[in-house]
């Protein structure tokens, strides 16, 4: 049996999530960064808990995170992955996961390229569902992820000021940051081509900038969002130079200002683009810690979901 | 799985109503008083003499209203090709338990009406069941949108309207050809409205709640610019449009218009589009995905008002039988439409009357004579002779829709476990009573 300390079986979506649970989720997940600090970073938390990951579409990072996640706290895992084209020739994704579903699984992290498919999910099956990405709905994890690597490095979430500038359209990263860092009182606002911003994106309660020197000069810490090209119908920007010009963050760009802005991206980066080289790979970029504080994140969640409060933390600190 | 079959019976000689409120449509008259079918033909309506004899089936309409029975222009019922869904028998049940004694078919089937052949298929398949069926025949060849189908030909066959169903007319040029050509006919040509490339991927209604679902918007726009082309066309042109399933505020404003200035166009307005706002989809509810899909509160205040202001002539159902595993999947690859027979008056009562004060005799209006005269169908139901389509209904009654009140072979309907207001209890259609 696993045993949940947070209020909500399952971790689908950030949007109206407890605030308490976040902060909970996020101090668990410092704690086990330290773990991933040590020379043996392996913990017996969830010893017995079987875990299954389905990635309906592909991920490097989200699912090595959470494969090594799963491994660290000493979880049962087992992977699998299928294109979602090759579900729609044969087994309907219901058949598909009960099947997975009826070998006794205690928990699932799933990403999908459906919005709505892990609420879906949980509607028949019992085990725990936790989020990974459903299309441009939501991913909940990168966003605590986020606001750890934001915690990490000011120390602080409320009244920090974020600015997201991309493709906030398409964006499962951007509608759970923006749900997330709202909740912890963070401020939000948004920047990118006009075609690639939400109509009603004011009522999430953000603002929205068109001009990038301007919102450099209001935010403390810059996500930056990829292109997704794959999930546009018709293309929505004229060329790569236009797009650079207005909405890529340059090294040339950061100089004209007198001050330094975190800069954070959640991959996949394409240089050139929407990021400089050179501004990745600087000294205000933290975008190898978020990687690393992905884990810790995730080992947090499925901890916090399935493992829940034993003497176990407290026994590994002394 | 469950199958509750309503009580259907045949060849009642005489059915007595008694005592019921009668609300007669077409002479808009409403009266204290009681009806007799005999033989399936009206036999006496208000005050009349009765002999007294045994075989008299006797219904007690004291509280009940009796009144014509439905008319639906738009349903599916997916004969030929995908009888697993729903066929014209089962169709027909569902109709009966609906209060619906006439109904317009949509010609998406597989394949398609789009032949005199085929629209003679369903006419004498339709003959022997107890609902009057009409097959609405495609506009275009295989509805391609390309080539005109033989209008002609299918109207002598029985079609009675023209549509391409849910594929839009995206040329224009056909568009303005089909109104033209079929106008010496004096049928309706019925155009799914909604531009395919401004609705481009679009599942849900462009707003906060596609932004919080991140499912891809369907913008009203993309049906009020082909509401506005369709208007146009049809006055231009001198031919008779009906707009199915407006959905919109900017598409009623359009028919709003044009009604001031051009008398030959409809238009309709299905029963979720009222009763239904796009916030209801926060769950991700498949059996809501429709097309054109549910649209915002301020848009469903705009439809309830048309219905008031009889910018909205009737209501019909788009009722759409679906596998239980074209609903049950993710949002993105679910089949869009529901049904919607069954629990089409309970909704709109519900939605029009009790909680939008409007009168009883509107919406009947709108169910029964407004539908009639844009077919051309006989509306007088309640002179002598005239062959029974005839219902009684509880307009009070309260109850929660559910499996067993659905006759189809399809379940999906987001009303399931939703409280309705309004019943209809009996369906007399030709020589049949329906006790539902």
């Amino acid at each position: 049996m696993t045993n949940n300390i947070l209020k909500q079986k399952h971790l689908l979506f950030l949007k109206k999530y407890p605030k308490e649970d976040i902060e909970l989720i996020l101090n668990t997940a410092f704690k086990f960064r330290e773990v991933l600090d040590r020379p043996i970073k392996k913990v017996p938390s969830l010893q017995g808990v079987t875990i299954v990951n389905l990635f309906f579409e592909n991920s490097t990072r989200t699912r090595i995170s959470f494969e090594l996640a799963q491994k660290r706290l000493s979880a049962d895992t087992v992977n699998f992955s299928a294109s979602s084209s090759s579900l729609k020739k044969g087994e309907s994704f219901k058949d598909t996961v009960q099947n997975i579903m009826s070998m006794k699984i205690d928990a699932v992290v799933m990403r999908h390229p459906a919005p709505g498919s892990p609420k879906h999910l949980t509607e028949f099956i019992d085990a725990v569902v936790v989020n990974a990405g459903d299309g441009a709905h939501e991913h909940p994890t990168q966003a605590i992820l986020d606001m750890m690597s934001l915690k990490e490095k000011f120390g602080y979430l409320k009244g920090l000021k974020v600015g997201i500038v991309g493709d906030i359209l398409h964006s499962r990263v951007a509608r759970s940051n923006i749900y997330g860092l709202i909740n912890m009182g963070a401020e939000v606002m948004v920047c990118g081509p006009p075609n690639l911003i939400p109509r009603n994106i004011k009522d999430l309660g953000v603002d929205v900038k068109y001009d990038l020197d301007e919102l450099i000069e209001w935010a403390d810490a810059l996500n930056i969002l990829r292109i997704q090209k794959e999930r546009m119908g018709q293309p929505l920007i004229p060329s790569t130079r236009e797009y650079r010009s207005s909405f890529g963050i340059t090294l040339d760009r950061l100089r004209n200002h007198k001050k330094e802005i975190t800069i954070m991206h959640p991959g996949p980066m394409n240089r050139g683009v929407e990021i400089d080289s050179r501004v990745a790979d600087s000294e205000q970029a933290i975008i190898l810690d978020q990687v690393l504080n992905g884990v810790a994140s995730r080992m947090s969640i499925l901890y916090c979901l399935c493992g829940g409060y034993s003497n176990e933390m407290e026994q590994n600190e002394r | 799985m469950k199958w509750n079959k309503m009580n259907v019976k045949k060849h009642i000689n005489h059915i007595l109503l008694k005592n019921g409120l009668i609300i007669d449509p077409f002479n808009q008259k409403s009266f204290e008083g009681s009806v007799l079918v005999k033989n399936g033909r009206i036999a006496g309506v208000g005050d009349f003499e009765t002999s007294r004899s045994d075989d008299v089936f006797e219904i007690d309409c004291n509280n009940k209203i009796i009144t014509h029975g439905f008319c639906d222009l738009h349903v599916h019922f997916r004969d030929p090709g995908e009888d697993d869904k729903e066929d014209l028998e089962s169709g027909a049940r569902s109709a009966l338990a609906g209060g619906f004694t006439r109904v317009c078919l949509m010609p998406n089937t597989k394949p398609p009406i789009d032949s005199p052949e085929l629209i003679n298929f369903i006419t004498q398949k339709a003959k022997q069941l107890p609902i009057h069926i009409h097959p609405i025949g495609a506009v275009t060849k295989y509805q391609e949108g390309k080539l005109l189908t033989e209008m002609n030909l299918m109207y002598k066959e029985g079609a009675v309207a023209f549509s391409d169903d849910g594929l839009p007319i995206q040329n224009g040029g056909v568009m303005r050809a089909a109104l033209e050509y079929s106008s010496f006919l004096n049928v309706p040509v019925i155009n799914h409205a909604e531009d395919e490339c401004i609705r481009a991927n679009g599942l849900v209604n462009e707003g906060i709640v596609s932004t919080h679902l991140g499912l891809e918007g369907n913008p009203d726009i993309a049906e009020s610019v082909m509401v506005q082309r369709d208007l146009e066309l049809a006055e231009y042109t001198g031919a008779t449009l009906h707009v199915p399933h407006v959905t919109s505020k900017k598409a009623i404003d359009h028919i709003k218009r044009m009604k001031s200035q051009y008398s030959r166009i409809t238009a309709e307005v299905t029963p979720h589009h009222l009763f239904f706002n796009d916030e209801d989809l926060m769950d991700y509810d498949t059996n809501l995905k429709v097309a054109p899909p549910i649209r915002s509160e301020e848009d469903r205040i705009a439809l309830i008002s048309g219905v008031k202001d009889s910018i909205i002539d009737c209501i019909a159902t788009d009722h759409a039988p679906h596998r239980l595993e074209e609903k049950e999947t993710t949002f993105d690859i679910a089949s869009c439409g529901m049904i919607g027979l069954e629990s089409c008056f309970g909704a709109v009562n519900k939605v029009l009357c009790v909680d939008n004060n409007t009168k009883i005799e509107k919406v009947i209006d709108s169910l029964t004579l407004n539908p009639r005269k844009i077919m051309g169908f006989n509306a007088d139901l309640f002179s002598l002779d005239t062959t029974a389509e005839i219902i009684i209904l509880d307009a009070k009654k309260k109850w929660k829709f559910s499996l067993k009140d659905i006759q189809s072979k399809s379940e999906n309907s987001p009303f399931i476990g939703k409280q309705l207001i309004g019943k209809v209890l009996y369906t007399i259609s030709k020589n049949f009573l329906a006790t539902i």
